[in-house]
């Protein structure tokens, strides 16, 4: 089963992730993830080219040591200063800076306004901004979405917020047919710059119709864009990039991720929506990732590290178009692909990935590349089952030792 | 248009008016009062008089679009068996009284949403024939660059929203639309049209709750043509009552084949909308056609149901007979303007037969927008990235 991966120095580090709650997770290996990562050492570094330096404001290409997994955005003038925060009040920082810095932007959602929102990403911003710019729609998924979307070819910017992702399937047609297809089928009259986010994911025995993973559902639809936060500072990055972006896009939250604590800049940044993160370079092998299991990825990774393994780790963040200049450039640097995601075996982000990266750098491999996903059955309710069908940082480990033979 | 003076004609019929009427129609705006043919029936509101103001210039010009709309679509029929237009082709001949009647009553910032029978609707909010007949050829110049087809006109400058293919996806869209006209205080309203058979799917109820609550300037039209494409009304839904189907929303049943009594429905229902919220209006209209080119229409309904219609209740026909009956023009006048609009929309038809296909690029533009957006391309990205504000 999941081998236990003990770290040297004890939990309660002050690191980035110290206060990561073991008891939001199931399985008994990540207890230890604290512990795992206070030794972690990771240099933060713009991926690929330098022009997407310029749209990273304020972050750096130190070695910063005691960083856990998240890339921080920490310039010679700002060592130090920042403010420590948890992944749904960064996201929550986002919206309501944008808000604050545009008044087209509203929210509608179930209980996003009085309630504050489920996951309490929108707390308070009912109060702030009013009835009219925070909506609490009735539950009526299909309908609201399509509001939103017919609000946004107006102009307005509407964050629409399905409680589950799950939920979005019920407003699949209008996701699909009007906000993807709408710019196209118009001749570029209308614009749909809407902001589609929820949390999906495997969770906490949460049961099978609510651990949906829709990136896989959504990835053909032919003009969204498709974002998956994994940090406090990417997961804010990312929101006010999505709301400034004129395109449509889909914003995926997980629902165990919402308390990762960070330390993330004062000022203003946004995260490149189509960019993929360097988490930790490496020379071995090229190991792609998202969302949550980028944390599972880190975890073998500090075992592979102890076995003498360097692996390279990418969170591709970007699933909608993947950033395959940044995927690229480490193929052709590791000549391995290991692709570790928590979506469906069948027809999943890996799938479409593994297809992209044999067409475009075939000639790079030196071994086929292998995808780690979940099983393809609906999530269990019991914790055990659940466990196994995602993927655990023992079978990563495995896989990295078997493409490096 | 000129209308030929006709003197001699002014003096046989011994009519005060007609002496005083300068035959120069086209800057005649005296104003005539007009009875619509069916009182309207109301669900919670008091339903609006029957004398429509109107004027002559307003006649006649319904008369003429009218008459463009109704050949515009017989056109569009002999071009699709030409195979020149290929794919669905809804046509909206039988029902030109609800688009004429409802432009009449509004401004172009009021917003017109509806399904895919949308051609006279695009006309009737200020587009061309030309850009018409491109677009269903699939040419370059269609007023959706030939990407959209029958289906999917739109017209951004006349705020009209399109041109929907899934049916009735495009009212929760209409209630989003007289959201944001709510949201930036416009006093405007938003008119989202759908037809019977659309008025059974489960996405209108919620869009209904939600405008009623929130209280949106949002107006349902249900265009009642008593057929979901094949399927007749009484087979589809249990309660015909359309306009009552809002429950707690007000509704107005409206005789679409009545120019006049359109008119009169959505201008009631706009100060409504912008005072009280959403209202429901049924338009008891017809179509001719079957549901789209592919279907005769004559399998699930009778010639004689059709031709019937056709004789009594006739849109252009009714109007014609208002014109001749007020003597604003001449039968011969009439025809000369019909075989005016027969020679405009052959012209607008052979203009758009010459007019080329998009190029092979335009099949990966405005997919994303630039700027923030991207391009779907390969590993080796060239293109340099914006530079955020």
């Amino acid at each position: 089963m999941a081998a236990r991966i003990h770290g040297g120095a004890g939990a309660g580090a002050a690191t980035a992730l110290s206060t990561f709650n073991p008891k939001k997770l199931v399985a008994p290996s990540r207890t230890n993830l604290p512990a795992a990562r206070s030794s972690k050492r990771c240099i933060v570094a713009a991926a690929g080219s330098d022009a997407s330096k310029s749209l990273r404001v304020g972050h750096s290409q130190k070695l910063i040591a005691n960083a856990a997994v998240a890339t921080k955005a920490e310039t010679s003038a700002t060592t130090g200063t920042g403010h420590e925060l948890l992944l749904f009040e960064a996201l929550q920082e986002g919206l309501e800076e944008e808000m604050d810095r545009d008044p087209h932007v509203c929210v509608m959602g179930e209980d996003v306004g009085h309630y504050g929102g489920s996951y309490k990403v929108t707390k308070g911003l009912a109060d702030k901004f009013g009835d009219l710019r925070v909506l609490d729609t009735p539950i009526c998924e299909n309908a609201f979405t399509g509001m939103g979307i017919g609000a946004a070819m107006t102009g307005l910017r509407p964050v629409i917020e399905g409680m589950n992702m799950g939920f979005l399937l019920l407003a699949f047609n209008q996701i699909s047919n009007n906000c993807g297809m709408l710019h196209y089928t118009s001749g570029g009259q209308f614009t749909i710059p809407v902001v589609i986010r929820g949390p999906g994911g495997v969770g906490r025995q949460l049961g099978a119709e609510h651990s949906q993973r829709l990136e896989s559902y959504f990835q053909s639809i032919p003009g969204i864009q498709m974002v998956a936060c994994s940090t406090p500072y990417n997961a804010k990055g990312l929101m006010k990039a999505a709301i400034r972006s004129e395109n449509p896009v889909i914003l995926f939250e997980h629902v165990l991720l919402y308390n990762l604590k960070e330390k993330i800049p004062d000022e203003e940044y946004i995260c490149n929506l189509e960019e993929a993160e360097m988490v930790r370079p490496g020379e071995h092998i090229t190991i792609l990732t998202y969302s949550r299991m980028r944390y599972h990825v880190m975890q073998a990774a500090k075992t592979l590290v102890n076995k003498g393994y360097d692996p390279e780790v990418i969170d591709i963040r970007s699933l909608k178009p993947f950033d395959l200049y940044t995927i690229g450039n480490s193929v052709k640097k590791t000549h391995r692909v290991l692709i570790v995601e928590e979506c469906m075996r069948t027809g999943g982000i890996g799938a479409s990935l593994t297809a992209a990266i044999n067409e475009n750098f075939h000639d790079y491999l030196d071994a086929p590349v292998m995808c780690l996903s979940s099983q393809d059955v609906p999530t269990p309710y019991a914790g055990t089952l659940e466990e196994w069908t995602v993927v655990q940082p023992a079978q990563i480990v495995t896989a990295v030792e078997q493409l490096c033979q | 248009m000129s209308l030929s003076r006709l003197s001699s004609r002014s003096n046989l019929i011994p009519r005060p008016l007609s002496a005083a009427i300068s035959r120069l129609i086209s800057t005649d705006t005296t104003p005539i009062t007009i009875e619509t043919s069916l009182p309207f029936t109301a669900h919670l509101c008091d339903p609006p008089s029957r004398s429509v103001e109107s004027s002559t210039q307003e006649l006649l010009t319904f008369f003429r679009t009218m008459a463009l709309m109704r050949r515009m679509e017989i056109a569009a029929d002999s071009l699709y068996k030409a195979k020149l237009i290929r794919g669905f082709c809804h046509l909206y001949d039988g029902q030109e009284a609800v688009a004429i009647g409802m432009e009449a009553a509004i401004t172009r910032k009021d917003a017109i949403i509806t399904a895919y029978r949308d051609h006279c609707i695009f006309l009737g909010r200020g587009g061309s024939l030309y850009e018409v007949f491109a677009e269903l050829m699939g040419r370059r110049d269609g007023c959706s660059r030939g990407k959209g087809g029958s289906m999917h006109f739109y017209k951004k400058d006349a705020s009209f929203y399109g041109g929907h293919g899934i049916v009735g996806a495009q009212v929760p869209l209409g209630c989003g639309i007289a959201f944001a006209q709510k949201y930036d205080k416009e006093e405007a309203v938003t008119f989202a049209m759908y037809g019977d058979g659309a008025a059974n799917q489960g996405q209108l109820f919620e869009a209904l709750n939600i405008s009623a609550l929130w209280d949106l300037p949002s107006i349902l039209v249900c265009e009642n043509n008593h057929y979901g494409m094949g399927t007749a009304e009484w087979r589809a839904a249990k309660s015909p009552s359309y306009y009552k189907r809002g429950d707690y929303v007000p509704g107005l049943k409206v005789d679409g084949m009545d120019a006049f009594a359109v008119k009169q429905a959505c201008k009631f229902a706009k100060e409504h909308a912008l005072k009280n919220g959403p209202i429901i209006l049924e338009m008891d209209t017809y179509r001719y056609h079957g549901h789209s080119m592919s279907d005769p229409g004559s399998t699930y309904r009778t010639r004689d149901e059709i031709s019937g219609v056709r004789q009594e209740r006739d849109p252009i026909e009714r109007i014609k007979k208002l014109v001749l009956s007020h003597d604003i023009a001449t039968e011969k006048e009439l025809k000369d303007m019909e075989k005016e609009i027969r020679k405009e929309v052959d012209d607008a038809i052979a203009k758009a037969k010459d007019c080329p296909m998009p190029e092979p690029s335009e099949l990966f533009t405005n997919v994303y927008v630039k700027g923030f957006g991207t391009e779907s391309f390969g590993p080796d990205r060239k293109e340099v990235k914006a530079a955020l504000p």
